[in-house]
């Protein structure tokens, strides 16, 4: 079992380097396609005239990288893709198409629980076997399961954020004289020195929720170790639990103090997700951002330069485990069709990795995706720590609960934890609400 | 209706003409050629019961597409939400009204049911008399057209841009917000607050505290060294260019005294210490109290030094006041819990003032002016033309746009869905937009979805009998 698998990763490692060698900056090699995906033809183009619609959430510099990768899929097989934005809320535009009969090709779903919610309402098609043959040679077990549902596997999680990362702006830090910090104590040390010197240590992005459930989930990956990790995010053990209690504690010594968050609690709390970064790097009236790797793109947008001015570390152990939270799309097919199954083959096979692991703010699952190819050093070190954690990561956890608890805006986790945000005061109350809300979510 | 359909059939001469028809079949070839087609067909509209109009096949053939329309789109529609309230989030199990009360039970719900009685009381009696107020006065200026042509404008943008600009107007930043922008301009313009905001002890620092705002010292101070007092949490760029850069004050004389910045750039300083590169803090007014009582007060000199002069020796506690500290007026908190729904409600109204303004002026020029001109005649002052005359003539068209104002505040849902920000959508919520949140936007239940739908449906419905029965009574 082990040989095998090592010869595997042996083979998809110098397919890897071949991707990576042919790729060069032309993408659209037809060699590279003919020798990575067993399925791909060469000579002409085999899906000429066939159209398929892609729908994900992605908005901007995101969007416009994803329509590269679209491009080199076209260049190379003559499909022609079309991308539609989902905005925020991909359930609530996928919910109403899919109920019309009408859905997209391929759907990159934000969350698994979206893969299972689909697959009980059938709109989901199973990979075909292309396909799986891809996902066994690219991604971990962990990762096929993360898109299965009833036993049928529909989903390959296209695209990876790393969530445990607090990002800096390394000139609030000089000014401070301070140090990226590697623990918790370290952290808050560290926030005090920046509030001292003038600038606010953190800039919340507290009117985008899942920001908020991100910092929990790291404090408490930490705190509480992965096996209450994985308890809590299947309701097996209650919001109310003592787990829970000294991860908002922990939570509370950053919010809680007016002079540590941009703007105090109220102006965090109108503050949504990119404009947070742009306070830290464009404004440049915070120090600090706590969100994932995908703030590099934002912070490139506010003029910062990412590795110079735009730096982050690891989120500090706040406990005994050094959290890694990772988030990700998982791509699924809604419509039975040729075309659908040749992007998603594409889009996990190394060489699309590849393609759009070139392009900033992307990180591949993909643990045949050369490092090389990340445009930066930062991404390249991220990426190792993925490939490098294998199975020990955890999945975000409120991207696994029912979107009713850990998805929704104004409601469930998101509405609870700003609430915390606005009053840290009454840890026991939001805990008691939290417990109310998920046991309404999962009956 | 009856009365109206009745005068053409007169000037046809329908009834009699179709009865006498038969008696006189000779006639009518000789009178009129072409009319014999007519005569023939008029039977046919009489119909043998004697009803006026025409028969009922082709009465519903005609109504047929409107039925067919009006029942695929709208009665269907409604049946099947009252059906579907009645089952859970899946579909396939019957709750009765459990749904219905899930609405009433829970407490956001009731924030969201509290939330649109706010709106409808709220938001058409201003928009009707906002309206009813541009219409007066524009009767009486010269532009009138070019100011009613901007009053209306809004009314061409669609509501979710209207929307994402208000969602702008009411950022929070002064420097993005307009709202904000305005009030702090005007503000400080009456008062200015040179000072230093934010500046504080360390909240480590043993010697001194926070009351109030001001800065005080724990203990008391004597003459016997220097009272050196540390800020920080300013940017060194916060303090004025002509600051020096910190000394201790001179020894000897009375209760003397440095307030600077405790914080070197690049840190490494050390604290409670004037190290090279710290600047004093000019301009500062420091107290010196004796057993809570103001002794004297001087002010910083450009290193941070003060001095007490003309103090006698003794303990004095020494207290920085607030106002050297005062942050600047930041603005209104628009977007935050409180005011979220008056300030969309503002937005609501910068829309629809305009619809009202133009209908009520359309009102007011066909109000008889020897009515008011006989009232200004008898010497009624303009405030009773416009209470006694006006008003009362205008009124049908009052109710028009307030009943239409109510039914669009039970709706109300893109504004809400883009002026309020994620954090307090909750706090801002409202039956419709809690509706589609419930059903389609994440919530996934379209039981409980149904069921709103059906209670929004039950307070629109007397709003729409009340129009539909006036529009009945103008056309008598």
């Amino acid at each position: 079992m082990r040989t095998a698998k090592a010869l595997a990763a042996l083979a998809g490692l110098a397919l890897a380097a071949a991707a990576c060698g042919g790729g060069g900056g032309t993408p659209q090699s037809g060699q590279t396609g003919g020798a990575t995906t067993s399925s791909a033809p060469a000579g002409p183009k085999p899906l000429d005239g066939v159209s398929i619609e892609v729908a994900a959430k992605w908005t901007g510099e995101e969007q416009r990288n994803f329509e590269q990768v679209l491009k080199a899929f076209q260049a190379k097989t003559g499909a022609k893709v079309t991308y539609a934005s989902t905005g925020e809320d991909t359930g609530a535009y996928l919910g109403p198409r899919v109920q019309g009969g009408n859905p997209p090709d391929i759907a990159i779903l934000p969350q698994p629980g979206l893969v299972q919610q689909y697959a009980d309402q059938d709109a989901l098609k199973p990979l075909s076997p292309e396909v799986l043959a891809e996902i066994d040679k690219n991604y971990t077990p962990y990762w096929k399961e993360l898109g299965s549902a009833g036993g049928k596997v529909y989903g390959v999680l296209v695209k990876a954020a790393h969530k445990s990362l607090i990002w800096y702006n390394s000139t609030s830090f000089e000014d401070a004289g301070v140090q990226p910090p590697t623990d918790w104590a370290g952290l808050v040390t560290a926030a005090q020195t920046v509030a001292d010197s003038g600038v606010a240590p953190f800039s919340l992005c507290g009117a985008s929720g899942w920001t908020l459930t991100d910092l929990f989930e790291n404090v408490y990956l930490s705190t509480a170790g992965p096996d209450n990790y994985d308890k809590l995010s299947k309701h097996e053990i209650k919001w109310t639990d003592a787990t829970v209690t000294a991860a908002l504690q922990k939570i509370a010594e950053i919010t809680g103090k007016k002079e540590y968050v941009l703007g105090g609690t109220s102006g965090a709390l109108q503050t949504d997700f990119p404009t947070c970064v742009t306070q830290v790097y464009g404004q440049k009236k915070a120090a600090m951002v706590i969100e994932a790797d995908f703030v590099a793109a934002s912070a490139a947008e506010s003029g910062a330069k990412v590795g110079e001015t735009a730096k982050f570390f690891p989120f500090p152990k706040a406990g005994e485990t050094e959290p890694v939270v990772l988030g990700g799309d998982i791509a699924v097919a809604l419509k039975e069709s040729k075309g659908a199954m040749e992007l998603l083959a594409y889009l996990a096979s190394a060489e699309g990795g590849s393609v759009w692991a070139r392009l900033p703010g992307y990180l591949s699952p993909n643990r045949n995706v050369s490092p090389a190819n990340y445009p930066s050093e930062l991404t390249k070190t991220l990426a190792q720590t993925i490939i490098d954690a294998g199975e020990s990561v955890r999945y975000d956890m409120s991207d696994l609960a029912p979107s009713a608890f850990g998805g929704t805006d104004g409601k469930g986790e998101w509405k609870l934890l700003q609430d915390f945000l606005r009053d840290p005061s009454d840890i026991k109350g939001i805990q008691q609400k939290l417990e109310d809300e998920a046991a309404k979510a999962w009956k | 209706m009856t009365e109206r359909s009745d005068g053409p059939r007169d000037s046809r001469s329908g009834t009699t003409a179709a009865r006498e028809a038969p008696a006189e079949p000779a006639q009518h070839p000789s009178a009129t050629s072409g009319g014999g087609g007519s005569a023939a067909a008029k039977p046919t509209w009489g119909g043998r019961s004697g009803n006026l109009g025409p028969s009922p096949r082709v009465a519903i053939f005609f109504l047929l597409p409107t039925l067919i329309l009006l029942g695929a789109m709208v009665v269907y529609p409604i049946i099947y939400s009252i059906y579907r309230s009645l089952f859970d989030r899946a579909g396939n199990t019957f709750v009765g009204l459990g749904n219905y009360t899930d609405i009433f039970t829970d407490q956001s719900m009731l924030t969201t049911i509290r939330n649109n009685l706010i709106w409808v009381v709220v938001a058409p009696i201003l928009v009707t008399t906002l309206g009813l107020i541009f219409a007066v006065l524009t009767e009486r200026i010269r532009w009138a057209t070019a100011f009613k042509l901007i009053v209306f404008m809004p009314m061409a943008v669609s509501l979710l841009a209207s929307g994402v600009i208000f969602r702008l107007v009411y950022e929070q930043d002064p420097d993005k917000g307009v709202a904000n922008a305005v009030i702090t301009t005007v503000r400080d313009a009456f008062s200015s607050s040179a000072g230093y905001p934010g500046a504080r002890p360390r909240p480590n620092d043993e010697a001194h505290a926070v009351q109030n705002g001001a800065v005080v010292t724990r203990q008391p101070v004597g003459a016997g060294g220097p009272a050196l007092v540390p800020l920080v949490g300013l940017r060194p760029n916060a303090v004025p260019a002509d600051a020096a850069p910190a000394k201790a004050p001179a020894a000897g004389g009375g209760l003397s005294g440095t307030v600077w910045l405790d914080f070197t750039p690049g840190g490494g300083g050390k604290t409670g210490q004037i190290d090279a590169g710290e600047k004093g803090m000019p301009g500062i007014t420091v107290e010196a109290l004796q057993n809570g009582a103001v002794r004297d007060t001087t002010t910083t000199a450009s290193d941070g030094t003060f001095a007490f002069a003309g103090l006698p020796a003794g303990q004095y506690t020494l207290r920085l006041p607030q106002e050297n500290f005062a942050a600047a007026f930041n603005g209104v908190s628009w977007l935050g819990p409180a005011l979220i729904t008056p300030a969309i409600i503002g937005a609501f109204i910068w829309v629809w003032a305009g619809f009202a303004m133009v209908l009520i002026a359309a009102g007011l020029a066909a109000i008889p002016r020897d009515a008011l001109e006989a009232a200004r005649i008898d010497g009624a002052t303009e405030w009773q033309v416009f209470r006694q005359i006006t008003v009362p003539l205008l009124s049908p068209v009052l109710v028009v746009v307030f009943v239409t104002m109510i039914i669009n505040t039970l709706k109300v849902f893109d504004l809400v869905f883009v002026i309020a920000p994620g954090s307090v959508q909750p706090q801002a919520n409202v039956i419709a937009l809690e509706m589609w949140r419930v059903s389609f936007g994440g919530g996934d239940n379209q039981g409980l979805g149904s069921a709103l739908a059906i209670f929004l449906l039950v307070l629109v419905l007397p709003f729409m009998i009340i129009n539909i029965r006036r529009f009945r009574r103008e056309g008598r």
